[in-house]
């Protein structure tokens, strides 16, 4: 037996060797990698959050949870829904046009499933502050009421949409929800049939 | 005397040694379960949520982890096995409030999730068959894997029931003998022991879900190292043949 | 021309040229791998260190994964375990591999230290490998009885209950130092948070520090063989040991096959008998602690039972405490206590084998006695094992002196 035969065999089954191995070890680290995904307890936690809004008064926001984060659901009255177009130029996305902000059926201009009902997580898109609720219309020409952010000064009208020249980028998020009845919100489920 | 001849010498003295001083069991009836038969798994999930759910919690079992694993529908788990949880991923819990159910009994009724576990497959098949009357008992019957048990003879329309037969033994304990039918239930002794087999069964799904999965993937893993066992051997007589 | 040591050179520029201007990694790598020559003779009980290392590797890494999801505290730890195995993706795959870990590791341990016994491996000069061994043991004993409260079953409570009071025996301090130990009055939820600071962060850095030093100091001596014969008395020309061959490739590649040899059977019982019939993960450790009901029968894990059998087998609280200790330790004074001037077994004579013998029966029945309930024939075989088990060590001086050895060759004998 040469040398050279000795030497291509043993190349041959070093690679062979690493290869198994390396295969090996992607296949065992895969379940360590994977535990790290929510547990059946997190998606249990993590599951839609029904809210009864039939007592909710035209002009008035709740806040709840879910997924452990604050969802606003604010029922505007018809002068709050006038007030919408006017912001229209000071924004940076009024039509919604980034698609991971909300699903389908909130792109426009009320960024909801119904123009009444505002569903937003209340999380300002800068560092994640979470805006105090400024509704009724403010003392400024270009402020015409919606949700302002403290800890940087980012401003959001009353569909959430982020104004220009503040830090945040984005509108706040529409989560996924739909109304199981008139007066009866899921949010986290898909919208499927309204 | 060279080292493999001792170590076999230490190993057949310590077997000897164990079989000689093992100590006696009480014979068993075996369960005689099959964890794969997925009809039994699901009769026995109906049979606990209706006989046991009751009192005993499962309070580590999922609904709907178990739906999927016993393959049922979404429909057919609310339907047939949700009776007071309202979403699918609740876990199952007794219907009875544990401090009321320590009021009456005694103590709690324990957690079902793994007692299969804890107390083995056979163990529990003879306790749910080993109910027999007993007038001094508050629940008017004992059982003989569990003597004093504050649990009553829930199953008593399926089997009927039965007396214990004891005997004495040497030191003047009671050991048990057979049990002689008193009634009859609206089950036949087979049907019975089928009805308890497929709540043992379900109850050892419940203590370990995972089983049957483990078990698959662990002839892939085993494969796996054979052939990596293979090439690797390769490698090594390869690289020691410099070596004289 | 056979190739005996690897081909590593000293980088000459590059990448590697300007760590080692500032790290002695090329030189590290060739001490301790590529240029350090061990015995062609190795047999399988050769093996045991380097697995060792792997289940080491395995516990640490399945570690960290569990103490993402399990909570120690009382109220929660066993439902924590439980989740684990059912709702954490792949969770009972992770557990399964550290309980089965823990066990194995206790395996390849016990085989391991029986290399040494076999083949004189504590002998002088590697005294300082077999006491840093023996610290190594002592952490691993230390790790497992605190790795075992933490699912806070009701062998997990019981246990540490039983042994924890042990320590009230010592005269005088005992009773403050059972309650230092715990932390409160009883076994409880401060006791369990405690020994998950000892079992996830203080042992395991012990332990890992303890591994290296004994890494350290064997590859300053050099590894001995099954002939105990010294290579390093005979080297060539190039100052490399004639019966020496370099770890890498040779040692690398042979332990690769016992290693994946090793995991064959590892896998077998993590996928196929993870609780291996109640012995790896016991019956009533299926049941929550219960602070008022003590199980029927309390046994530690099986690995620590020959030790439980010595502790059983005298009828006085503190003495049965310390000759459990003195069984534990004993084995230390190992290189001072053989007197034979011959390391291996292949050359000594039949004294030792039958003591070595009678040593493996000891320990194994011991280990077997540990798990009964007590009888009084129990006491009686724990009592005469024990006296075998401490005749063997403390009759060494004089029988090991008293053996005829048999000539031991200079060179090793390798049959290729």
């Amino acid at each position: 037996m040469t040398d050279d035969v000795d030497q291509k065999r043993r190349h041959f089954l070093t690679v062979a060797t690493a290869v198994t191995g390396g295969v090996g070890i992607a296949f065992a680290m895969y379940p360590f990698l994977a535990s790290l995904k929510p547990s059946a307890r997190a998606q249990a936690l993590g599951a839609p959050v029904e809210v009864p809004v039939g007592t909710l008064e035209p002009g008035e926001m709740i806040r709840v949870m879910w997924r452990g984060r604050v969802v606003f659901i604010l029922r505007r009255n018809e002068e709050m829904l006038s007030r919408l177009p006017l912001s229209t130029d000071l924004l940076v996305d009024p039509d919604s046009a980034k698609e991971d902000q909300q699903p389908e059926f909130a792109v426009n201009e009320y960024r909801s499933m119904k123009p009444e009902f505002l569903v937003v997580e209340g999380t300002c898109t800068h560092l994640g502050c979470a805006p105090i609720a400024q509704i009724d219309v403010g003392p400024a020409d270009d402020w015409f009421g919606g949700f302002f952010c403290p800890c940087h000064g980012s401003r959001f009208d009353l569909s959430g949409r982020v104004y220009k020249g503040v830090p945040a980028p984005d509108n706040l998020r529409v989560p996924p929800y739909r109304f199981i009845r008139e007066d009866l919100i899921m949010i986290g489920a898909d919208s499927g049939a309204a | 005397m060279d080292k493999a001849t001792m170590i076999a010498v230490a190993l057949a003295a310590l077997l000897a040694g164990s079989y000689v001083f093992s100590a006696t069991s009480i014979e068993l009836e075996s369960a005689d379960n099959d964890v794969g038969d997925v009809s039994s798994l699901q009769r026995g999930a109906r049979n606990f949520m209706n006989y046991c759910s009751g009192c005993h919690s499962a309070k580590y079992v999922r609904f709907n982890s178990m739906a999927d694993d016993l393959q049922l529908s979404e429909d057919q788990l609310i339907e047939n096995l949700m009776f007071n949880a309202e979403r699918t991923f609740e876990t199952i819990q007794a219907n009875m409030a544990a401090d009321d159910a320590a009021r009456w009994f005694g103590q709690t009724p324990p957690d079902m999730s793994l007692i299969a576990r804890a107390k083995t497959t056979d163990y529990i098949y003879n306790f749910l068959k080993g109910f027999y009357v007993d007038p001094a008992s508050p629940t008017g019957v004992d059982n003989r894997m569990l003597a004093g048990t504050s649990m009553p003879h829930v199953l008593w329309e399926l089997q009927g029931f039965q007396t214990g037969v004891f005997t004495e033994d040497a030191n003047g304990a009671s050991v048990f003998g057979h049990f002689e039918t008193l009634t009859s239930g609206s089950m036949s002794p087979e049907e019975f022991d089928g009805f308890v087999r497929d709540t043992v069964n379900f109850l050892e799904y419940i203590s370990e879900p995972i089983a049957s999965t483990r078990r698959a993937m662990g002839v892939w893993v085993l494969i796996f190292l054979a052939f990596f066992w293979v090439i690797a051997s390769m490698l090594k007589k390869q690289f020691w043949k410099d070596v004289t | 021309m056979a190739r005996i040591e690897s081909e590593i050179g000293v980088p000459k520029g590059g990448f590697m040229k300007w760590i080692d201007d500032r790290f002695p990694l090329t030189e590290t790598m060739q001490y301790h791998i590529t240029q350090y020559y061990a015995s062609k003779n190795f047999n399988w009980w050769y093996l045991f260190g380097v697995l060792a290392m792997v289940v080491l590797m395995i516990q640490l890494f399945t570690g960290i994964f569990l103490t993402m999801n399990y909570k120690p505290s009382a109220d929660e730890a066993f439902a924590s375990v439980e989740y684990i195995m059912r709702d954490v993706e792949w969770g009972w795959l992770i557990r399964y591999m550290h309980s089965t870990g823990a066990s194995f590791f206790f395996i390849v341990v016990y085989l391991h230290m029986f290399r040494a016994m076999l083949y004189g491996s504590y002998k002088k000069p590697r005294e300082l490998i077999w006491i840093i061994g023996m610290m190594i043991f002592f952490a691993l004993f230390a790790e497992a009885f605190s790795g075992y409260l933490l699912p806070w079953g009701q062998m997990s409570y019981w246990g540490a209950q039983v042994i924890i009071s042990l320590f009230g025996a010592i005269p005088a301090i005992g009773e403050t130092l059972v309650e230092y130990i715990r932390g409160d009055y009883s076994i409880s939820d401060i006791t369990l948070n405690r020994f998950f600071a000892l079992h996830v962060i203080l042992i395991p850095i012990a332990l890992i520090a303890l591994v290296f030093v004994h890494i350290v100091a064997l590859h300053h001596v050099g590894s001995s063989n099954p002939d105990g014969v010294e290579i390093k008395d005979h080297k060539g020309p190039d100052g490399i040991p004639l019966d020496g061959v370099a770890f890498h490739p040779y040692h690398t590649t042979k332990d690769l096959v016992g290693i994946i040899v090793f995991l064959m059977l590892f896998s077998a019982v993590v996928f196929f008998a993870p609780d291996l019939g109640g012995y790896f993960l016991e019956h009533a450790n299926f049941e929550a602690a219960n602070r008022m009901v003590t199980p029927e029968h309390i046994a530690p894990v099986w690995y620590f039972t020959p030790f439980y059998a010595i502790l059983r087998a005298v009828p006085d609280k503190l003495w049965g405490a310390v000759l459990m200790a003195s069984a534990v330790l004993l084995p230390l004074f190992l290189p001072w206590l053989d007197r034979s001037r011959v390391r291996s077994i292949r050359y000594r004579g039949w004294i030792y084998r039958l003591a070595l013998t009678l040593f493996v029966i000891s320990f194994a029945t011991l280990g077997w006695l540990g798990m009964q309930p007590v009888d009084s024939i129990y006491v009686i075989m724990s009592r005469i094992f024990s006296v075998v088990y401490f005749g063997f060590f403390l009759l060494m001086p004089y029988y090991t002196a008293i053996d005829k050895t048999k000539p031991v060759p200079d060179r090793v004998v390798y049959h290729g």
